[in-house]
């Protein structure tokens, strides 16, 4: 365990002390919760537009760790020849990974805390107005299932793409799913087509499952478990065939 | 290799046995239709400095990427400590140490945080706070890497390299980058890891490096190894008894030559360069004291006086044939003889 714990601690080094990265898991997501719920000009749909934005910005902070920051830090690292390097140690390839892993679920775990109290303070009401947060269940396992799918994507980026291309990928399709992922503005507000389209991609699948289990009390579609789970297949499938440690 | 049967020390290491720490025979290693290692041959034993000497581009850090387990040879066997560099990679990841020749280390990191953390990679690592000390890096074990300087970032390398207690020890240009005062506080910190009997093979194209560093010098071209011995070896091979001197311009070479009796030859090379060639079975410091007698006697000055060669004459006259030869044949990832030409030049000093 000694090695695991070890690089686990690094890995969570690098992420909380890396200004962008903060900027992009931390601050963007708190930043569009409290100014649009706050100021209402976002199409939700709703009275309490709190209510539409924790579940949205949950599966955003999601997206922003285990996609965007996994892939810049990870492509980085490959640039440096770090993992070429950690490739001639004892440490190996699963426990690296294991520690990757591990660093994005530490880092949720904090996102989800930041984000519910600042939710909370809002006046969001978990499971929606009168709703208990029953399906608290339901929500985690989706988010488990979206980390999965969205870090094959970010290790996708990574493992192939030389790393200032693999910066501006992986923002540019934060920015793109955030969009289209149904996270702040409801996926019905989109054109039909590109609405369909929007729904076969894992941000508005993760994004439509939470708004269902945190914000109106309604379980997971089984169209979001489906579009989740083969993403989540998919994507590390897709990682391990491609990635290229040097 | 079977593990039950191994004499093993009492760390479950093997002893160091009949066979060398490091076997190349025979590896081709290629990059598409590039051939980088084109049939080499070589041992290391242990406690022995081996260093692959060559040009940019000659095939060296293919070969101890090999031997390292980061690419397959295409043919060839190789072993290190009886192992197969890839198939037994994770036995040998905790048995050898690795420099890359750059990068490699998490830029925003300290030296104090990066050693630790591959301390903790091994079973039995060196303690980290003495290493730290040992390379000289405790006063900037807080700076992140990519603010060290080239030769404190060559030197948490060789730490990292170090801090498993490796037997064998693979250092791919260990002084690139690195100041001249760096240059000798990595040069004896290696010296002291063959010392202490672990086999260690480095890279360089630095002829001072191998000359002062290498038990035994291995120069490499276009993948092929085209001289070995002790730097004493290969420079009496191109040994020619001349004696090379400098002095004025336009000396008497003629009147020279004659003062020093039948047979023997004055030659200005370059303006002021002067190889003086006696006659064969001549002593040569009776050639010398005629010569300083000579240009006393005349008022000429006297710069450099050298009788023998050094490794970088020796090396020049054993890959400066092949370039002759094998012009507009270049294989490899060497180019044309003109621009290895200028690289080879670049890289003495």
């Amino acid at each position: 365990m000694r090695p695991l714990a070890a690089q686990l601690r690094v890995e969570l080094t690098l992420v909380l002390t890396n200004g962008e990265t903060l900027l992009l898991t931390l601050g963007i997501p708190v930043v569009f919760l409290v100014f649009f719920s706050t100021v209402h000009v976002l199409p939700t749909g709703t009275p309490h537009p709190v209510d539409f934005l924790v579940p949205g910005v949950l599966a955003l902070a999601v997206m922003s760790t285990a996609m965007t920051a996994l892939a810049i830090g990870t492509g980085f690292e490959r640039g440096y020849g770090v993992l070429k390097r950690l490739g001639a140690t004892p440490l190996g390839r699963p426990r690296l990974l294991a520690a990757k892993i591990a660093a994005v679920l530490g880092v949720e775990l904090l996102q989800a805390a930041v984000l519910a109290g600042a939710g909370l303070a809002l006046g969001w009401h978990p499971g929606g107005p009168g709703g208990t947060g029953a399906l608290a269940g339901e929500a985690l396992a989706a988010v488990v299932l979206g980390t999965v799918a969205f870090g094959g994507i970010g290790l996708v980026l990574a493992g192939t793409l030389q790393p200032l291309v693999n910066l501006a990928v992986a923002n540019a399709l934060f920015v793109l799913l955030l969009l289209l992922g149904g996270m702040l503005v409801p996926l019905d507000k989109l054109p039909a087509g590109l609405a369909d389209l929007a729904r076969l991609l894992p941000a508005a699948a993760l994004a439509d499952a939470l708004h269902g289990t945190l914000g109106h009390g309604a379980p997971v579609a089984v169209r979001d478990w489906v579009v989740l789970a083969v993403w989540a297949v998919a994507a590390p499938v897709a990682a391990g065939l491609t990635f290229r440690w040097e | 290799m079977d593990a039950a049967t191994r004499p093993t020390d009492d760390r479950g290491r093997a002893v160091p046995g009949d066979s060398p720490a490091v076997v190349c025979e025979g590896a081709v290693v290629r990059y598409g239709s590039t051939v980088a290692v084109d049939g080499l041959s070589f041992t290391a034993e242990r406690g022995e400095l081996v260093a692959l000497l060559g040009p940019n581009g000659a095939g060296k850090t293919s070969t101890v990427e090999a031997l390292e387990g980061f690419r397959s040879p295409e043919s060839g066997t190789l072993r290190v400590l009886g192992l197969d560099p890839r198939h037994d990679r994770a036995a040998l990841v905790r048995r050898t140490g690795v420099m890359l020749q750059q990068g490699g280390v998490y830029p925003t990191l300290g030296p104090g945080q990066v050693l630790h953390l591959f301390a903790r990679y091994y079973d039995h690592p060196e303690d980290p706070e003495d290493l730290l000390d040992l390379v000289g890096l405790t006063r900037v074990r807080r700076t992140p890497w990519r603010r060290l300087s080239g030769g404190e970032q060559q030197r948490l390398s060789l730490a990292l390299a170090l801090v498993g207690r490796p037997e064998v020890l693979f250092l791919d240009e260990p002084t690139a980058g690195v100041d001249p005062e760096g240059r000798l506080a990595v040069r004896a910190l290696v010296a002291a890891q063959r010392d202490r009997g672990r086999c260690v093979l480095l890279t360089t194209h630095e002829l001072t490096e191998a000359e002062r560093l290498a038990d035994r010098v291995l120069i490499i071209d276009r993948g092929r190894l085209v001289a070995e011995g002790t730097p004493a070896e290969l420079t009496r091979r191109v040994a020619d008894g001349a004696v090379r001197f400098t002095t004025d311009p336009g000396i008497d070479s003629a009147a020279l030559a004659g003062e020093l009796g039948a047979g023997t030859s004055v030659v200005e090379d370059a303006p002021g360069s002067y190889r003086l060639i006696p006659p064969e079975g001549a002593a040569v410091p009776d050639a010398v004291a005629a010569l300083t007698g000579w240009l006393a006697a005349r008022g000429h000055a006297l710069g450099d006086l050298r009788t023998g060669r050094t490794l970088e004459e020796a090396y020049l006259a054993l890959t400066g044939d092949r370039d002759a030869v094998g012009s507009g044949t270049a294989t490899g990832t060497t180019g044309t003889p003109v621009g290895r030409r200028a690289r080879r030049t670049r890289g003495r000093r």
